[in-house]
């Protein structure tokens, strides 16, 4: 299974984890490396979680089963949380770490994790977690909404994707609309940063 | 120019599942595409819709699943490459058509595509359509991934052809939203016209005739079955004595797990994608060359009691199992862990398998299902109806759509519910026996699709409830697709025609009816209470258009609300709309800016009018 690579990404609908899987198959394209995906987004315009799963590498599955994640990707903290059955000892976590609470919360229908704790819980399991504001770096490259950008550069400079930066620059570029490209690549750079330190 | 356009023969695509379907057909020359929408289906229409504005492509959105499929029947029978898209439930509004169509037959291909959804992401069952293929006497062909998806499609209008039947295509959640490099392959012309030569006596289905066209039916069926012998769809790969025989999805997880097991020299595979009718003699000489088989298949065992019986009349009696303890379920869908390990323990091999990571201290998350809009009027509508049925027993058989969500608590506005358009033929029963007042809800879509039959029989008959149709002009939960009711000058689409539905009620007879705009709480509520009284059949149209499609229209933001200093924390607003907009901040209601949609329903309802719009 060595030449394989699962990596499952979760967020709320909207957070814009699918152009971030749309930049990553372009970006397999272009390293030549096969990619499969698989998403799951029913309602995610009404607040629901959206799951895709993406395979690198030569298997046929586009779905990756429980525990079998090479790495996790969260765009939300308590979903990363929810995600963590994906993962094993050796699973890679990165995640956001500025909450979209859902509104059960708000309902009195469940409390929030604290973030501090859910942290440790993950790094006490999985081999390593990568945790940053992503939503504050992405302000900070000029557009919140580039938090998608951001992890993807975490992402990217784990170096456990059989893709380069490179690739994922250009597949910014030819992915994502001209006029945010800019923001989108400062997003992309400040999250490598953001891996980097940690 | 539509990407599935693109006639670059060889060139790779990045495509979804159902962009595949589309570009397939594409390929194929397809001719004519209808659909009612339904997920896991979606996005093949969207295509075929996109694709119908720039080229001679005819697509439509029909009523429902029965007359697309009509629609298609006609089509094909002049000739023309049609292609009919529905999800699994929709085969059974179909169903009428089907079974007498296979005996009418087809003369230009015809593709009925069911999109199957196991574990049911999006559907109230997870029946197996493969089903239907026995059922109907119709070929069945299911593709195991995207690229195949695309690859298959011009081979079922061939098939189709050659048989002179109707095929039906089968995919599965899991094909329909995966994605994968395709490698586009060249485009057939489309050939859009073609003509009906009258033969009464072949097609029009009085008893006489289909005692003719049911002969010849089984004769068709007769061809497919040689057919499905030498498809290169039925093949076999590796070799050894233990056999593997699967369908779909499930090739792709048994060819992951073969490799994971190291057991590719020890085991053989028989892919089935031309599965009605099964290939009889490829699964008996594959039987014979095996000393026990496993049945990989999702869903029921539709292969499993196939190949059983096969083994029976060749003599065989090496072990074939499939559906059991330990091994597969008919319920959900299947995943790589699963195959790997049922495979691992049917043939005594040993499977290596990553432990999951130990949950027992990860505190419990909070849910997050998924909400009607902020700004949603559905979630007005139900407000008013609660406020109004206040001190009535009361039962809401609801429907299909967004509004479904109105079940969920705090709303809790939804009791019943079997199928489209069950709203309201629930409530005739519901308010026959029982001595509940009965309000029903129904969306506009889901009314021109089913709802009016049950409509036309409560008046009839007589019956006594509320039926509230949520008129949001447009269908919503599947993504904004047209219906009836729709203006679709609002999408700059000229040659439509526009159904009111107030005019439809009006024309059945409803005796009471009503209009209300649900943002305007109190004359909703007062104009409910009034319908309730009413010993009848009262209708209330709750007309305001989707937000989520309204937003696509307006060229300012409607003003956002604000929870002023004036809140005493009654919480009347989280508590009994709960808007998503809301949230808790140090214990007090806050309204996030960016999702509020100024709808002012909450502002209406705060007992200390403490709800304002911000100030520009």
């Amino acid at each position: 299974m060595s030449d394989i690579t699962r990596l499952i990404i979760v967020a709320v609908g909207g957070q814009g984890n699918l152009l971030a899987s749309s930049v990553l198959g372009e970006a397999a394209l272009l390293a030549g490396i096969p990619l499969r995906m698989s998403e799951i987004h029913g309602m995610a315009q009404r607040g629901g979680v959206v799951e895709s799963a993406l395979v690198f590498g030569n298997a046929q599955s586009t779905i990756i089963s429980d525990g079998e994640a090479d790495v996790l990707l969260g765009f939300e903290p308590s979903e990363t949380l929810r995600a963590l059955n994906k993962c094993n000892a050796r699973t890679v976590v990165i995640t956001n770490l500025s909450p979209l609470p859902p509104f059960t919360v708000a309902i009195g229908k469940g409390v929030y994790p604290d973030i501090g704790e859910l942290q440790q819980i993950i790094r006490e399991k999985t081999a390593r977690l990568i945790a940053m504001n992503a939503v504050d770096l992405a302000k900070t490259a000029g557009n919140v909404l580039s938090v998608n950008m951001v992890l993807l550069g975490a992402l990217i400079q784990t170096g456990i994707l059989p893709v380069t930066a490179d690739h994922v620059i250009t597949a910014i570029r030819t992915k994502t609309k001209a006029a945010f490209v800019d923001i989108n690549t400062r997003a992309f750079d400040l999250g490598v940063e953001a891996a980097l330190r940690q | 120019m539509h990407k599935l356009l693109t006639d670059q023969p060889g060139a790779t695509m990045v495509l979804l599942g159902n962009e595949a379907i589309a570009r397939g057909a594409i390929e194929a020359g397809v001719a004519v595409a209808t659909t009612y929408p339904g997920t896991p289906s979606s996005e093949i229409s969207l295509n075929f819709f996109q694709i119908s504005q720039e080229s001679s492509l005819y697509f439509e959105y029909s009523t429902n699943e029965k007359v697309s499929l009509e629609v298609a029947a006609a089509t094909a029978n002049a000739g023309v490459r049609s292609m009919c898209v529905m999800k699994h439930v929709g085969m059974n509004v179909a169903a009428d058509a089907l079974m007498t169509l296979a005996y009418v037959g087809v003369k230009g291909g015809l593709i009925i595509l069911t999109a199957d959804d196991p574990f049911m992401f999006s559907s109230q069952n997870e029946q197996d359509n493969r089903y239907y293929g026995k059922l109907s006497g119709l070929p069945i062909l299911e593709p195991s991934s995207v690229e195949e998806a695309k690859n298959m499609i011009p081979y079922a209008f061939e098939l189709s052809e050659s048989l002179q039947e109707p095929v039906i295509f089968r995919t599965t959640t899991r094909i329909n939203h995966s994605t994968a490099p395709v490698t586009l392959g060249p485009i057939r012309e489309r050939v859009c016209k073609g003509d009906f030569a009258k033969d009464p006596f072949n097609y029009v289905t009085v008893p006489a005739v289909s005692r003719k066209l049911h002969v010849k039916l089984l004769a068709n069926l007769e061809k497919a079955a040689e057919q499905t012998e030498t498809s290169p769809y039925n093949f076999v790969s590796g070799s050894g004595s233990w056999g593997i025989i699967c369908n779909g999805v499930s090739y792709a997880y048994i060819t992951d797990a073969v490799r994971d097991l190291g057991i590719h020299d020890k085991v053989k595979i028989l892919r089935i994608g031309f599965s009605h009718p099964m290939p009889q003699k490829m699964i008996k000489t594959f039987l014979g060359s095996c000393e026990k088989v496993l049945v990989v298949e999702e869903g029921e065992p539709y292969m499993e009691e196939a190949i059983k019986a096969f083994a029976q009349e060749a003599g065989l009696t090496l072990p074939i199992n499939g559906k059991g303890k330990d091994l597969f379920s008919r319920l959900y869908e299947f995943n790589p862990r699963l195959v790997r390990q049922v495979v691992a323990g049917y043939f005594g091999v040993s499977c290596q398998v990553e432990p999951i990571v130990d949950l027992s201290n990860v505190p419990e998350i909070p849910q997050r299902p998924p909400n009607l809009c902020a700004g949603c009027s559905h979630r007005a509508t139900f407000y008013a109806v609660k406020k109004a049925a206040e001190g009535l027993a009361t039962i809401y058989p609801t429907d299909i759509g967004c509004y479904t969500l109105g079940f969920l608590p705090p709303l809790g506005m939804g009791d019943f519910l079997i199928c489209m358009g069950s709203s309201v033929g629930t409530s005739c029963g519901f308010s026959k026996v029982t001595d509940k007042k009965v309000v029903s809800f129904i969306g506009d879509s889901t009314f021109f699709h089913s709802g009016i039959p049950g409509l036309v029989n409560a008046i009839f008959n007589n019956h006594n409830f509320t039926f509230v149709i949520l008129d949001n002009g447009i269908t919503a939960m599947t993504g904004h697709q047209p219906n009836p009711g729709v203006d679709m000058s609002l999408m700059k689409l000229q040659g439509y025609g526009r159904i009111s539905i107030e005019a439809v009620v009006r024309a059945l007879g409803v005796p009471h009816i009503s209009v209300i705009q649900p943002y305007k709480v109190k004359k909703s509520i007062e104009a409910l209470r009034e319908a309730f009284s009413f010993k009848g059949v009262s209708v209330v149209i709750a007309q305001e258009m989707c937000t989520l499609y309204a937003k696509g229209f307006k060229k300012t933001k409607s003003r956002a609300y604000y929870v002023s200093d004036k809140c005493r924390n009654h919480r009347d607003c989280i508590s009994q709309l709960a808007c998503p907009a809301f949230f808790l901040e140090e214990e007090k209601v806050k309204i996030n800016p960016t999702m509020c949609d100024g709808c002012a329903v909450c502002a209406q309802i705060c007992p200390e009018n403490a709800i304002l719009p911000v100030k520009s």
